[in-house]
């Protein structure tokens, strides 16, 4: 992606032809189509809807849907900061303000010449090489002012981003501890080679054996889902592998995709031996965009090597091949069915199941979602077999667990671990020091404080998607729980009432609190709120997004009360000021034209 | 109809930045005034021209806080109100005149006293007898503490009736179904 496409390299039909004018593609044509002018002008929109044969509102709706689609003109230079918590800590804020400085604009706000934007986004998946940003979709880490410094001379100068210096955009890996996974060396094949031996039953048997759970967070049991598909009625069975890996704190997918590329994708066929699936998805988050050149690339090796399309290695009958499809900057389709209505080039509105994606899933298909770590991981299963798989870990929770280690700890980056593992030998291994508590599992996970450090990691215990956030003394665990509940309040996808009004009233009350206008009362509703997020909501989104204010209203009830200015109730604005403007125009300043903020003073 | 308490509840009721339409809302509860004051009697209320509010067991706030008079007034009713109830959108959610929210302040007033046509030489209302306006219209709960919320513009007859009973026999009030219903 260059920075200046002064003269467009693609039309719009070019565009339109080469996703055969389907408008299942739709996200994926508004994703390309954009590459045009940086934006997407309404003309583009009515064209192709027209093009389509699909209203011109759906192509409205789904462009207005994803962050990363821009319906009103943006800089030429789109600046992003990632705004998790973990680059908070770092010190983003600061960053961002001196970028600001530098280029003489305000945050949020397109420069008068068109140039450069510059604000915020939800986690970018660096956490372990924060602050981070992306700069046009590409990812740059570590960094300080001085790189700071160098990025504004370089947008300044309009310096095309493919000519920025290249260490830029080197994103590290960071493995710190390897087990069975990351410790395998596979021969691309040689997975599906041992499964076509089995036979369809008898690899479907080893993952039963296997008793592999999701790593996508859910625990479901794997063998369990793809049995599930394979005897639901109806051909052209799908298999998709779920990369939108938008959990804050998350990032042991980046790193499977980045060096383990092959292990996902024969995952991904193992999957399709098992229930004879014909097509596959991987749907990678826009943020890891960048990834994609060589995702590309080891998939054509694969097809070379007879690994993907017809008659997989020599099987007749065994065909199946798989495509990259982008996100566009939506946390919520990370759930499944909302990916699969990504997928299907919609919102990403999330669907009420049953049906179950096994049963009615991409188009209406037999369809398997699983996680990029899970199809990694039945790679080890097709070699080894389901027993010895199922030996390590604990009862419930076989095998081992990729954790995303980042916050305050000496080395950050991805760890493989036997599931059982104690948080307390985590926090060890990766050098914390007086650590106050742990977010684990992400912002929609649990919050740990340091009495709950003998627990371990697995599913009969602290179960989690991967994401393992480190605070240490110095943190104030309040400003961990309101920035996650900003997040979750961005990243409604607005559909239901309860989850859309619901984060957006917490957040109110949160940033109420942390204006230094709070009050005993507001927890009571803090309290009603998390009940009805939790209760009412449609999808996991919202169920999950009181979560953080849940732990720590218990576990760090100190952090709220601290901030409370009232015992009773106390407005989030002050009542004098309101009248401010009024006395003014009335050039009044007698003690009727003012008010007491609270009422105690008035008598 | 639930039986009655030892003792008559006294209850106040006013009228902020709303338009009566919810306390004529509430006299058509019709003959169930009858049976409502052998169970209530009326401190502070547009019923009774009482001035003042007196110590009370329950509170009906309509209308939203448009000036500082709504300010003192709220308050005082919160100070002397067991239980204060927001009556109705505005008191609930500042309702149409929270429409002039999406305006400044002074091309309100303006617009009004200064420039409207067939007004010469017109001037912004400054007497200190006069309650200045807030920049914004307020909900009722973002000014003091509300124990409940009675939604409808107005809440039905129906609607305030169940409301008031229930709270009067001791049930936390919970409107469902029909009564929930504005159109």
């Amino acid at each position: 992606m260059s920075a200046l496409p002064s003269v467009p390299l693609v039309t719009l039909d070019d565009i339109l032809q080469r996703h055969s004018h389907d408008p299942t593609r739709l996200l994926q044509i508004l994703i390309d189509a954009q590459q045009i002018e940086g934006w997407l002008p309404a003309p583009s929109l009515t064209r192709i809807a027209a093009a389509l044969h699909i209203p011109r509102a759906r192509v409205e709706g789904v462009a207005g849907f994803y962050s990363f689609l821009y319906t009103r003109p943006v800089g030429r230079y789109r600046v992003l900061f990632s705004d998790n918590i973990t680059d908070r800590m770092l010190g983003n804020a600061e960053l961002l303000d001196a970028l600001c400085r530098k280029l003489w604009i305000e945050p949020g706000k397109l420069s008068e010449d068109g140039l450069v934007s510059v604000t915020t986004t939800s986690c970018t998946g660096l956490c372990d090489q924060g602050p981070a940003m992306l700069v046009n979709g590409r990812a740059i880490g570590q960094l300080n002012h001085r790189r700071i410094n160098e990025i504004a001379e370089l947008i300044r100068q309009q310096r095309p981003l493919d000519l920025w210096p290249a260490e830029y955009f080197r994103i590290d890996d960071n493995i710190r501890r390897r087990d069975a996974l990351l410790d395998l060396d596979m021969p691309p094949g040689a997975a599906l080679t041992a499964a076509i031996a089995r036979g369809r039953d008898g690899w479907l048997a080893e993952m039963q054996a296997s008793n592999l759970r999701g790593r996508g967070g859910a625990g479901f049991a794997t063998a369990v889902k793809w049995a599930s598909a394979r005897n639901a009625p109806g051909a052209q069975k799908v298999i998709v592998c779920n990369a939108d890996e938008g959990e804050p704190g998350t990032f042991k997918d980046r790193v499977l995709l980045n060096s383990f590329a092959d292990l996902v994708f024969e995952g991904m066929a193992l999957a399709a031996w098992a229930v004879s699936a014909t097509e596959g998805f991987l749907y990678l988050r826009g943020e890891y965009h960048y990834l994609r050149p060589q995702l590309e690339a080891v998939l054509a090796s694969r097809r070379q090597a007879g690994l993907l399309g017809t008659s997989i290695l020599g099987q007749p009958g065994f065909d199946f091949d798989i495509q990259i499809h982008l996100g566009a900057g939506a946390y919520v389709c990370g759930e499944e069915t909302a990916l699969l209505e990504s997928l299907e080039g919609k919102r990403g509105t999330p669907r009420i199941r049953p049906p179950f994606p096994v049963i009615k899933g991409y188009l209406g298909r037999p369809t398997v979602v699983n996680n990029v770590e899970t199809l990694a991981k039945t790679c080890l299963v097709a070699l080894e077999g389901g027993e010895a798989f199922a030996a390590t870990g604990t009862a419930q929770s076989a095998g081992t667990k990729l954790l995303s280690i980042s916050g305050d700890c000496a080395a950050p980056g991805i760890y493989e671990y036997p599931f059982g593992v104690p948080i307390a030998r985590i926090l060890e291994d990766c050098g914390a020091s007086d650590t106050q508590a742990v977010q684990v599992g992400g912002a929609s996970g649990m919050c740990l404080a340091s009495y709950e450090f003998q627990r371990r990691i697995a599913y009969e215990d602290v179960p989690t998607a991967g994401a393992f956030m480190i605070f240490d003394g110095t943190r104030d665990l309040f400003d961990v729980a309101r920035a996650f509940v900003h997040f979750f309040a961005h990243e409604s996808c607005g559909f239901c009432t309860p989850c859309r009004v619901g984060t957006a009233l917490l957040k109110g009350f949160m940033d109420k609190l942390a204006d230094g206008h709070g009050a005993k009362a507001d927890l009571n509703d803090i309290d009603w709120l998390d009940r009805l997020l939790k209760n009412a909501s449609h999808c996991g989104l919202g169920s999950a997004a009181p979560n953080p204010v849940i732990d720590t209203l218990q576990k760090f009830r100190p952090a709220y009360e601290r901030r409370l200015v009232s015992l009773d109730f106390e407005p989030a604005f002050d009542l004098d000021a309101a009248l401010a403007e009024a006395r003014q125009l009335t050039a009044r300043d007698d003690p009727g034209a003012h008010l007491k903020t609270h009422e105690e003073e008035e008598k | 109809m639930s039986p009655a308490p030892a003792r008559k509840l006294r209850v106040a009721t006013t009228s902020l930045a709303g338009c009566f339409g919810c306390h004529m809302s509430f006299l058509d509860i019709d003959e169930h005034l009858f049976e409502l004051v052998e169970l209530i009697e009326f401190d502070r209320s547009p019923l009774t021209d009482i001035k003042e509010v007196g110590p009370c067991d329950i509170g009906l706030i309509e209308g939203g806080v448009c000036n500082a008079e709504n300010v003192h007034v709220l308050r005082e009713f919160r100070r002397n109100c067991k239980t204060l109830i927001a009556l109705g959108a505005c008191a609930v959610n500042g309702g149409l005149p929270a429409q002039r929210n999406h305006l400044p302040l002074s091309e309100c007033l303006r617009e009004v006293y200064q420039f409207r046509p067939g007004i010469a030489n017109g001037q912004i209302p400054n007497d200190p007898e006069l309650p200045l306006p807030l920049d914004k219209v307020r909900p009722i709960h973002e000014v003091v503490r509300i124990d409940y919320f009675l939604p409808g513009c107005p809440p039905s007859g129906p609607a305030i009736w169940k409301f008031l009973t229930d709270l009067i026999a001791g049930r936390t009030p919970r409107l469902t179904g029909g009564l929930l219903h504005y159109d």
